[in-house]
């Protein structure tokens, strides 16, 4: 399980956010978790308390939206969901897909500071 | 002073240190003209044994050296070492995984000039590994006959970061009634048109085709190197 040194990096990331910022502190972090990113959301969420203890990030929450995985379809010619993480087919056509456009990824979009 | 809290846009990715390490790494390996292969798997699914036959019967045409990462001990290091080739062991301690940094730093004092291939043996993880980029050119993802022909379908998201799936232990697929036809869709599945490789460490069955595409991706990577120039 990784997912508590992902919670610390987020907790980083946050803190360089508060620089220059004296005495703020963070309320809320907002995420966008991609399905086939390898973090599981539930994991994230019970290690993200832990990461935050004693930093300007005590008893923030984790606001996290899950992102679908999305891949261009060779034959639709468009990016589709796929079928499943378990089939990689598009879901229109049902043709194999390779190339994935969305889903991967784990960014904070954006903090609720309070100053 | 305000009570609101402020929204505040960041847009930041969190793995962006790893990124940013294994972009250098990939770019050094580039021009060391040196190919690199990261191996993953689950505990057992026999990754160090494919790599101690991989090195041994490289090494008369090719220069290679490997990377093997573990939470603990060195065996696998020193069971590499009977192939002869330069190895180095990454203890990870209590990490799950290989980061792009580790190999940044096992790799000091290493000569990338000097060298054709350079394997990374990761944890044995088939969860953890698949979030962090290791700057290679080709991950390996292997399972095992023993381990049930739905194994891609349990662990998608690794297997469909890898470029090649290498089916191991082939020896024993009758004595457990292994499933090829399943295993193989099941892999299809879930990273369409991944090229694939059924072997057997022990007799050797399935290596030289192994083997083959290896030097293939090499010769192929030194002419496109040439053609960036």
């Amino acid at each position: 399980m990784h997912e508590l040194s992902i919670a610390m990096s987020i907790v980083e990331l946050a803190e360089e956010e508060l620089k220059g910022r004296s005495g703020a502190s963070i309320q809320a972090v907002h995420l966008k978790l991609g399905l086939l990113s390898g973090v599981s959301k539930e994991a994230l969420e019970s290690c993200f308390e832990m990461a935050c203890f004693e930093s300007p990030l005590a008893g923030s929450r984790l606001l996290i939206e899950e992102i679908p995985v999305t891949a261009r379809c060779p034959s639709c010619a468009e990016v589709r969901p796929i079928d499943s993480i378990q089939l990689f087919r598009c879901s229109v056509c049902g043709a194999p897909v390779s190339e994935i456009v969305s889903g991967k990824g784990l960014e904070v979009v954006a903090l609720e500071i309070l100053e | 002073m305000s009570a609101e809290p402020r929204l505040v846009e960041v847009r930041k990715n969190v793995l962006k240190q790893n990124d940013v390490v294994a972009r250098a790494l990939r770019e050094r390996f580039r021009a060391a003209g040196v190919y690199v292969i990261s191996m993953v798997s689950g505990p057992g699914t026999g990754k160090t044994m494919l790599l101690e036959k991989t090195l041994t019967m490289l090494q008369p045409q090719f220069r290679v050296a490997a990377l093997v990462g573990d939470l603990a001990t060195d065996n696998d290091a020193m069971r590499l070492a009977r192939s002869k080739a330069p190895v180095r062991q990454i203890s990870t301690g209590t990490i799950c995984h290989l980061e792009a940094a580790m190999v940044e730093k096992a790799l000091e004092a290493w000569n990338l000039n000097e060298l054709d291939f350079l394997f990374i043996e990761n944890v044995g993880n088939l969860v953890c590994p698949s979030s962090y980029d290791l700057g290679e050119e080709l991950r390996l993802v292997l399972l095992s006959v023993t381990e049930g022909e739905d194994k891609p379908l349990k662990y998608p998201t690794i297997f469909n970061s890898a470029d090649v799936a290498v089916v191991t232990k082939m020896d024993l697929a009758a004595a457990v009634e292994f499933d090829q036809e399943l295993t193989d869709r099941n892999i299809q599945a879930v990273r369409p048109g991944i090229q694939m490789f059924h072997v057997s460490s022990k007799t050797g069955a399935g290596i030289p085709e192994f083997l083959e595409y290896l030097s293939g991706r090499l010769s192929g990577s030194h002419t496109a190197a040439i053609e960036r120039t």
